[in-house]
């Protein structure tokens, strides 16, 4: 809302030490937000005067334009008094006109300077300005003309345009429609200032009568009032007032005509919308009723529109003819030649209006009013002042009818205990603060029993329940008065240990190299195809929205690879050799299921809060990794080491160890994994997800380098396998025994099958057993391995002799000879 | 080798006439101060004082004097040897700490090399952004609540007074589910945390609920689908605004340093009444409004000296009262604000969309905490 300060200055007296500055901070710290202060004219130096035309020359160029050779009268503000050669290049004008002239010397906004310069064979010395070179606005079609009694050349044109006129923008929120008004802005700075305010809506209006425009309301609540007045003989031609067409240009609205004008003033005067139709056009009574199927209306925009049945509107005999409080229609607008005009002034439905411009996507100036709540006893004052300017500015005359159909609101009343205010606030506000208070805004106050009672004021319809009373007071007495006291009773249990390993997780994988990204959790079916994902997998099964902002990604994501694999991709086309990175984020599975919506009276019962949630999608916390290119660097110390397979299953490994869970990995095949390289992961037969090397087709498709590998982890699972507490180690110091062995099996056989085997032979001796060499080749044949382990035996109690570790050796051979077939070398 | 002479034999054993021990020894101390390495110090060894030396020489003749004179013979040669053993081993300690020297400086090694070998990782400043302001309220005695971000429609709005025609309920704003009649939507706010916290808690409650939530904005340098939000909830008997203006002092104080404080501003939300806009003192110019040069606006607060920072206010009782929390007995406040918008300020971040891009220059910039 853009409120120019001389407008507000109408309504309450502002002094003159109340700095523009001063008066907004004032009225942000009671609500009203300031945006921005416009000065019109901003930027303009220099002579700025009024110019008389005494002739014009027009003068056929080359290039096809016509311009004018003038000269014109500045009186003595060149200097010389002597008539003043300057080219206009507009002819919206005649000799003898006023017109606005900035001499050599003066500066236009945007750093514009004019300075007399040669051009089209002239010495043009100075310019003749329009109004959207002095920055009045975008009308550029011509020069600006002014009245003929604006004042003798010479004079400065400064104040007379209304340049330098501060302008303010403030940001009302929705609870306060009364300050889309002046009406509204002024009683704030007078409630703010603690001056008197003269009230924009203090007039005597005529009583209502039978003589009117007829009006039926058929949907009372939709439209609970509707006044109607009329003004024949408006002359169609007459001008908008140059004070009128400027506060309107000041407050961003656009100058129509003089019926409109009038009406879009009084709206911005007021707060209330008002619509004038054109009374020629209007056939018999106006109805106001909801729509019926399949009705249309052409509005002002001159879009067609199907009516939904829940819209209201305005008809007459020839059927709608506006759709009430948002727009009006095509069919009896005013026009050119209007001359009788009927005047619209009503109170309507916040919701119904909200709902209607919703569904059409018309959001109006009115609808904006109407949908935050006007003032109901508005209309007819409204009505009347639109009328008495028609009157006045367009030489019309008033009809006696005053058509009034439906009732006025009555007034409500709300009551609170006289110290909430106190309570709720913290600062010490008694009851006469809190009595002046609401009085200041309009309220009639009493106090009985403990209890305040406002009968409201009918301009503020947000005031509905106690706390919004308190607010009322508190920002009078100033949000700034509420004093710092910390509150003394949080005895909160510190992170929960889900919290506190999920940043162990990530501390983890940044400690192992890996860069934690945030990506957007939309894909659609070409992520899923990018994956290699078969057309029945169930990653493909996702919780789809109803409006996504991307059709090609249409649905919540079930997993954080494509993310993931895209951030990857993303670093090595800007150039990076080497990207290891790590998500952790929601993923979503349907659960099909429609949520229940309950009231908001009461809390709901267990059983209906269970079933509440149990609706929800499953939405388990995931743990990706991708690492693609070199994982550890080549330098001077000689070669990298590509990410590989190995790489990926090693993390999921080492976060394992960090959490205190043993990892078991074994092949698997699951795209989008190379079929050979991609191993499932569980903990404690638990199956939390897959490690590996990305399959070739992945790396292509998202553009990775080879051998890109990742896992993904069900994390709220792993989390779940994790130890409470870790049991401490009990270990011996007495000497290690080493034994190496060397074994030789089928090439199918697992390293950890072997392992375990030789485990479970070796007994209580082994302290540990570790692969350290794979061979594959001639030396041991086609379709075989050799695996050589290095086995570390150690008792609690006695340092081993060479016959205890030979023979738990040999026991560890002989159980891997029978469980795998392996064959000492 | 001569044998026993244990009659008196005049014969004299020429290796241990005091002169040839003199000589050998002086020959001894002699090449000894000539070693000028380790090696030539071993060769030094080797020759006059290894088993073929003169005076290990001498010293076997020793058995072959008669008794009377193995005594004075034996003392003399004992002497001698002492003497240049004591030498070797000063000669030695001395070439040991030239050659250590030495060695020392030839090894030494261009100091600048890079040794990045390993890639260095890093976690997001959302990650440690929120987990730093989850410590700030954890220090209060707070908890940390947590919710899924696909919700309930009723949770997300009914229940915190967002009726069924409030604007932000409208397909405009909010990603809805398909169908949308299932009422299920990817929560718009961590309000419905509060709501999910106050339907399955008794008071008092003091959590602070992070995380991400999503609005239906095209994605530019200050607006995502997706962001992030932290909100506090407090409920108890006596709460008021002024315990509000404390929480959130605090939190400003540890958030961006000592000095930096907060100021309210009526404003409106559904879920609170009173509300207010919550500013933060400006972080770059602390409140100045100027530029370091003192004399151009601060370009963070555009002069303004606060930035805005969230809203907040007083539970709206009707929301305590869906939820199940009795409003005669409790008040609350509740306070909201973007901690990618946080961050933003306090990181002097310009647009928004690197934190959702991966780069790995961007977030390696943060290391592990904030």
């Amino acid at each position: 809302m853009k409120a120019p300060v001389s407008w507000i200055k109408e309504y309450v007296d502002l002094p003159a030490e109340v700095t523009t500055e001063a008066l907004t901070d004032r009225l942000t710290a009671l609500g009203l937000k300031l945006e921005a202060i416009e000065s019109a004219g901003a930027g303009i130096e220099g002579p700025l005067v009024i110019g008389r035309v005494l002739t014009m020359d027009p003068e056929p160029q080359k290039n096809g334009k016509t311009i004018n050779w003038c000269t014109v009268d500045v009186g003595d503000a060149n200097g010389t008094g002597e008539p003043q050669g300057i080219v206009c290049g507009a002819h919206n004008f005649a000799p003898g006109d006023l017109v606005v002239v900035v001499l050599p010397g003066g500066v236009l906004p945007g750093g514009f300077a004019i300075s007399a310069r040669k051009t089209y064979g002239h010495l043009s010395a100075g310019m003749i300005c329009s109004a959207r070179e002095l920055g009045l606005g975008e009308d550029h079609d011509g020069i600006i003309v002014l009245p003929a009694d604006a004042g003798e050349p010479g004079t400065p044109a400064f104040d007379l345009l209304g340049l330098g006129e501060e302008v303010i923008e403030f940001e009302i929120n929705p609870d306060r429609a009364y300050a889309l008004s002046l009406r509204g802005i002024a009683r704030e700075a007078a409630l703010g200032f603690d001056l008197s305010y003269h009230d924009p809506a203090q007039r005597d209006v005529p009583l209502p009568n039978d003589a009117g425009h007829p009006v039926r309301l058929e949907d009372a609540e939709g439209c609970p009032v509707f006044v109607a007045r009329t003004v024949r003989g408006v002359d169609p031609t007459a001008p908008t007032p140059e004070w009128m067409s400027r506060r309107l240009q000041q407050a961003g609205v656009r100058s129509i005509s003089l019926a409109v004008d009038v009406t879009n003033y009084v709206m911005l005067e007021l707060g209330q919308p008002i619509h004038a139709y054109d009374r020629a056009r209007l056939q018999g009574p106006i109805v106001v009723r909801r729509a019926r199927a399949g009705e249309k209306l052409t509005t002002l925009d001159d879009v067609v529109r199907v009516l939904d049945p829940e819209d209201l509107l305005i008809t007459d005999e020839s059927g709608p003819i506006g759709l009430a409080g948002v727009m009006g229609g095509a069919t009896t607008e005013v026009s050119e030649s209007t001359t009788d005009i009927v005047v619209e002034a009503a109170h309507f439905q916040p919701t119904s209006i909200f709902r209607t411009q919703r569904r059409h996507k018309l959001p109006s100036e009115a609808s904006k009013r109407f949908e935050r709540g006007v003032d109901p006893l508005l209309p007819p004052i409204a009505a009347d002042r639109v009328v008495e300017l028609l009157v006045e500015l367009g030489g019309g005359t008033a009809e006696d009818g005053v058509t009034v159909a439906g009732e006025f609101p009555r007034p409500w009343q709300v009551s609170m205990p006289v110290d909430l205010p106190a309570e709720l606030s913290g600062i010490e506000i008694d009851q006469e603060t809190t009595v002046r208070s609401l009085t200041a805004i309009g309220a009639q106050v009493s106090v009985a029993d403990g209890m305040v009672t406002a009968i409201v004021p009918t301009y503020r319809p947000d005031l509905s329940d106690p706390h919004d009373l308190v607010e009322e007071v508190v920002r009078i007495v100033g949000y700034d008065r509420v004093p710092s006291v910390l509150p003394r009773r949080a005895t909160g249990h510190g992170l929960t240990r889900s919290q506190r390993l999920r940043r162990r997780v990530g501390r983890t994988l940044a400690g192992a190299g890996c860069v934690e990204v945030v990506s957007f959790p939309f894909v659609g079916a070409g992520d899923f195809d990018a994956l290699g994902l078969p057309d029945d997998d169930r990653l493909r099964s996702t919780v789809r929205l109803a409006n996504p902002l991307s059709s090609e990604q249409p649905a919540y994501t079930t997993t954080l690879l494509p993310g993931l694999l895209q951030a990857a991709a993303r670093n090595v086309g800007r150039g990076a050799v080497g990207v290891s990175l790590f998500e952790t984020g929601t993923v979503a599975f349907p659960s099909g299921e429609a949520a229940p919506i309950y009231g908001v009276d009461r809390r709901p019962t267990e059983a209906e809060l269970r079933k509440l949630l149990d609706a929800l999608p499953h939405q388990p916390l995931h743990l990706a990794v991708v690492l693609a290119g070199e994982r550890e660097r080549a330098g001077w110390w000689g070669e990298g080491r590509q990410a590989g397979w190995a790489e990926a299953i090693d993390l999921v490994r080492r976060l394992g160890a960090e959490l205190g869970v043993q990892v078991e990995t074994a092949n698997s095949a699951r795209m989008p994994w190379h079929p050979g390289r991609c191993a499932v992961v569980s903990v404690a037969g638990v199956e939390l997800g897959h490690a590996g090397e990305l399959h070739p087709r992945v790396c292509q498709a998202y553009g990775l380098p080879p051998r890109a590998a990742a896992f993904e982890l069900d994390l709220d699972l792993l989390l779940e396998q994790t130890p409470a507490v870790t049991e401490g180690p009990v270990f011996s110091t007495l000497p290690v025994a080493k034994e190496d062995v060397a074994l030789l099996v089928d090439a199918e056989v697992t390293v950890a099958a072997v392992e375990a085997a030789l485990r479970e032979g070796a007994g209580d001796l082994l302290e540990s057993v570790r692969l350290f060499d794979v061979y594959t080749g001639q030396q041991v044949g086609e379709g075989k391995k050799s695996l050589a382990f290095a086995l570390r035996f150690r008792a609690a109690d006695r340092t081993l002799t060479e016959a205890d570790t030979g023979a738990a050796r040999d026991a560890a051979v002989a159980r891997a000879a029978e469980l795998t077939g392996a064959v000492q070398r | 080798m001569s044998g026993p002479n244990n009659e008196y034999d005049p014969v004299e054993v020429a290796p241990l006439q005091p002169e040839e021990i003199e000589s050998a020894t002086q020959a001894a101390l002699t090449a000894i101060a000539a070693a000028t390495d380790l090696e030539q110090l071993k060769q030094a060894r080797l020759d006059h004082a290894g088993d073929r030396s003169a005076l290990a020489l001498a010293n076997r003749e020793i058995g072959a004097l008669p008794p009377q004179a193995r005594k004075e013979a034996g003392q003399r040669v004992g002497r001698a040897r002492g003497e240049v053993n004591k030498a070797l081993a000063a000669r030695q300690s001395v070439l040991e700490a030239e050659h250590e020297a030495r060695m020392l400086i030839e090894e030494t090694v261009d100091l600048t090399l890079p040794t990045d070998r390993l890639p260095v990782g890093a976690r997001h400043p959302l990650t440690t952004g929120s987990e730093l302001i989850a410590d700030i309220f954890v220090a209060m005695g707070w908890e940390v609540a947590e919710g899924p971000v696909i919700e309930a429609e009723w949770l997300n709005f009914d229940a915190l007074n967002l009726g069924p025609d409030h604007p932000a309920r409208t397909m405009q704003d909010t990603f809805w589910t398909d169908p949308s009649d299932n009422h299920v939507v990817l929560r718009t706010h961590t309000s419905p945390v509060q709501a999910r916290t106050m339907l399955t808690r008794e008071a008092p409650i003091y959590v602070v609920c992070p995380g991400r939530v999503f609005r239906t904005d095209e994605y530019d340098a200050t607006h995502s689908p997706m962001f992030h939000q932290v909100e506090g909830l407090a409920i108890d008997e006596g709460i008021s605004m002024a315990h509000l203006k404390g929480t959130l002092d605090t939190f400003a104080a540890q958030m961006f340093g000592a000095g930096i404080t907060t100021r309210f501003r009526p404003s409106y939300f559904p879920f609170t009444e009173p509300s207010a806009e919550v500013d933060l003192t400006c972080f770059v110019c602390r409140g100045t409004g100027l530029k370091d040069n003192g004399a151009d606006p601060c370009r963070t607060c555009k002069g303004e000296g606060w930035i805005e920072w969230g809203g907040c206010g007083i539970v709206n009782p009707r929301v305590l009262r869906a939820c199940g929390v009795d409003p005669e007995r409790y008040s609350g406040f509740a306070f909201g604000m973007g901690i990618d918008r946080t961050l933003m300020f306090r990181h002097g971040l310009e647009d928004l969309r690197t934190l959702f891009e991966g780069d790995i220059r961007f977030t390696t910039a943060f290391g592990s905490d904030l």
